[in-house]
């Protein structure tokens, strides 16, 4: 009955397609409802322990296994970025930052005579701090130039300080005991303390890690750098202004019983800044003394010179190194961050480094710091409309409107240093010519004496002559420079000048961090080289 | 008389078509009931922080100068009753897209429709204090004005 069959099997198609509808509806709301469940389960656990972390532990994938979200944000400072002014685009293991000099020329000229003209990297993220250091030429084992206080910042380094501190001091407090740690570290040199760290951590050692910034129980963000601590205490001690850290102008009304501690005193959002100051500062790390942040006088520019300038070392006025050219004792400057971001704007709105570089953002139901570190500038979005509600190319532009003014006077700031170097220069070769005589005859006669030096080959011989003369012209000049005001006065300008321009230069937010200040900053440096510029002219021309 | 299959009353395939109904109608039921969607027709703010990327907002609200005198709706959606149900339904609708399916920025900003909705109500309370000054023209209030509604 083919004329019958015919609707009853429309209708149970009909009947099919309905349940298949209201199936599918059934399905989609089921799964509507587990993401929801998901979301509220997410919102409930920020974290869970699986594992126990310590002060010790400095493996960062130990503590990943508790922060994941973290962790893999952690993991990813590995990654290469770059925006105009910065960073590594295309390094890898194999290839690292490019040279700092391919762009700003000036600055072989500006450090000649120090290791940073040999070696000047663009920076990497925080997974190559300790790799990039290993490799770097300015460091190399079989030379030995550097010293164990590097590893303060470079490294997880507290374990070792405690183990060394506690043998050194052993009825000491943990802060004193954490301080003979750290002096002995400064004593030994950059590669024992590396391999004495690496023991501690089990193989090798650990570049930042979660411990350096979180306490492990309560996972409170807290600065733990000895150097750190007491340059901040420095820094309260004294009279300089600091509107943006609060806790330090309470602390000044209090008793002043015990100095300033930024982990108890400190304030939350003050931490956020204070574990980045740990590190994004400028210091002193030379063989010989153990590290300091020079905060005694305050944060700014002249008053950390000032502090410089007063530093005795072996009766001798404190420097960073001589000029291979110009002869004159100068000051190399760390990357500021720290004491630039406290000159400017955002420092004063209460604004701290992990609001910009490290910005809350949102895992399904979860809100976490980013910890993949870097340039706001790579997600304006999270980094600053939070606070400036515009879109990422307004904020870029506004970024880059303040950047590419900077280079700009960055730039006239490194000429004019060429320029003072190139008219110091011409000051020096009279005196270099008139004692040329005298230097090459002294050394043929040290090295005369010396039997190692016989035996050497024609070239090395003629290498270590030429080292020798070089030593003994400086000499020469030194001593002239000491007697002779014109040339102290001139010492004085290019040791000023350079001193501005460096700190500026190394300092790694082209300009953003103090825009102001900066430009400032700079503008004396200008003044300051054409200075000595116009002074050396008129010295080589008087001659 | 054709065999029925299963029971004159209910023939199986009808069975089976009714209870997928009832079952989509009760898990949509339920689902709607644990998202708290009986709360989107009311009032309470405290409903707009149902969904956790809103907390923020509706911190700055209760922190700003307008939190004793206006909510969530007296900015966000229109006066009118069927204007306001249907912005309720479009932002709803957009909100929940992009919280179940993700990849919305962190910052969020207002869509240009939903600033004209808060912008209205701006010149709608302050009619007094404001005509003089917009002449209705193309000036936003919040522009200058950015933390009366949620303190930055």
């Amino acid at each position: 009955m083919p004329v019958e069959t015919q609707p009853r099997s429309n209708r149970a198609l009909l009947i099919a397609l309905v349940a298949g509808v209201f199936a599918l509806v059934a399905v989609g709301v089921a799964m509507l409802l587990v993401n929801i469940a998901e979301r509220k389960e997410q919102a409930r656990h920020a974290f869970v322990r699986v594992v126990e972390v310590t002060e010790d532990d400095t493996d960062p994938a130990k503590w990943g296994k508790n922060w994941p979200r973290e962790f893999d944000g952690y993991q990813r400072t590995a990654e290469p970025t770059a925006t105009k002014y910065g960073g590594a685009a295309g390094a890898s293991d194999k290839l690292p930052a490019p040279q700092k000099a391919l762009r700003d020329p000036w600055l072989t000229r500006i450090f000649a005579g120090y290791l940073f003209a040999v070696d000047f990297r663009d920076r990497r993220g925080h997974a190559f701090m300790l790799f990039d250091q290993e490799v770097t030429k300015r460091n190399v084992r079989a030379e030995g130039k550097q010293s164990g206080n590097c590893l303060h910042c470079h490294g997880s380094v507290m374990p070792l300080y405690r183990r060394l501190g506690k043998e050194a001091a052993p009825q000491g407090t943990p802060a004193e005991q954490i301080q003979a740690g750290l002096v002995k570290v400064s004593e030994m040199g950059y590669w024992e303390a590396h391999d004495a760290l690496g023991q501690l951590a089990g193989g090798k050692p650990h570049p930042v890690s979660c411990v350096d910034c979180h306490d492990p129980q309560s996972m409170e963000v807290r600065p733990t750098r000895p150097a750190f601590i007491a340059g901040l205490q420095r820094l309260a001690a004294s009279t300089a202004d600091v509107p943006h850290l609060p806790s330090i102008e309470r602390w000044r009304k209090g008793d002043r019983a015990k100095p300033y501690d930024p982990v108890l005193d400190g304030t939350r959002q003050e931490k956020r800044a204070y574990v980045c100051g740990q590190c994004h500062v400028e210091y002193f790390c030379g063989k010989g003394m153990t590290i300091f942040f020079p905060w005694g006088e305050g944060l700014k520019v002249e008053q950390m010179e000032h502090l410089y300038d007063g530093t005795q070392v072996k009766g001798k006025r404190f420097k960073d190194w001589v000029h291979a050219e110009t002869g004159f004792e100068l000051l190399k400057a760390q990357h500021p961050e720290f004491e630039m971001w406290s000159q400017g704007i955002h420092a004063r709105a209460g604004v701290t480094c992990a609001d910009c570089h490290m910005p809350y953002m949102r895992e399904g139901a979860q809100k976490i710091s980013d910890h993949w570190v870097r340039s706001p500038l790579l997600q304006p979005n999270r980094a600053c409309a939070s606070c400036h509600p515009y879109g990422d190319d307004e904020l870029k532009a506004r970024v880059l409107a303040i950047q590419d003014r900077h280079f700009a006077l960055l730039t006239q700031a490194g000429k004019a240093a060429v320029d003072m170097i190139d008219a110091i220069v011409a000051v020096r070769k009279p005196y270099d010519d008139r004692a040329r005589e005298a230097a090459t005859a002294k050394a043929k006669e040290t090295l005369a004496k010396d039997e190692a030096f016989g035996r050497l080959g024609k070239e090395e011989q003629e290498k270590k002559l030429g080292a020798e003369v070089k030593a003994n012209l400086l000499a020469a000049w030194r001593e002239a420079v000491e007697k002779t005001p014109d040339l102290k006065a001139l010492e004085e300008l290019q040791r000023a000048a350079q001193w501005r321009l460096d700190l500026v230069a190394a300092e790694n937010s082209m300009g953003f961090h103090a825009p102001q200040e900066m430009a400032r900053v700079l503008g004396e440096s200008i003044d300051l080289s054409r200075q000595a510029q116009v002074k050396a002219a008129v010295l080589a021309a008087a001659r | 008389m054709t065999p029925s299959r299963g029971f004159t009353l209910l023939p199986i395939p009808m069975t089976l078509a009714a209870a997928a109904a009832g079952l989509a109608l009760g898990i949509g039921a339920y689902a709607f009931w644990y998202a708290k969607g009986y709360s989107y027709l009311g009032n309470d703010p405290a409903t707009c922080a149902n969904c956790h990327p809103m907390i923020p907002y509706y911190a700055g609200w209760q922190a700003a100068p307008h939190h004793k005198v206006a909510t969530c709706n007296d900015c966000h959606t229109p006066a009118g009753l069927v204007s306001k149900y249907v912005v309720k339904a479009t932002n709803g609708y957009h909100h929940s897209m992009a919280f179940t399916l993700g990849g919305y920025p962190d910052a969020i900003r207002a869509r240009p429709e939903s600033k004209a909705v808060v912008e209205a109500n701006c010149r709608r309370c302050h009619a007094d204090l404001v005509e003089e000054i917009a002449h209705g023209g193309d000036v936003s209030c919040v522009r200058c004005h950015p933390s009366v509604g949620h303190l930055r």
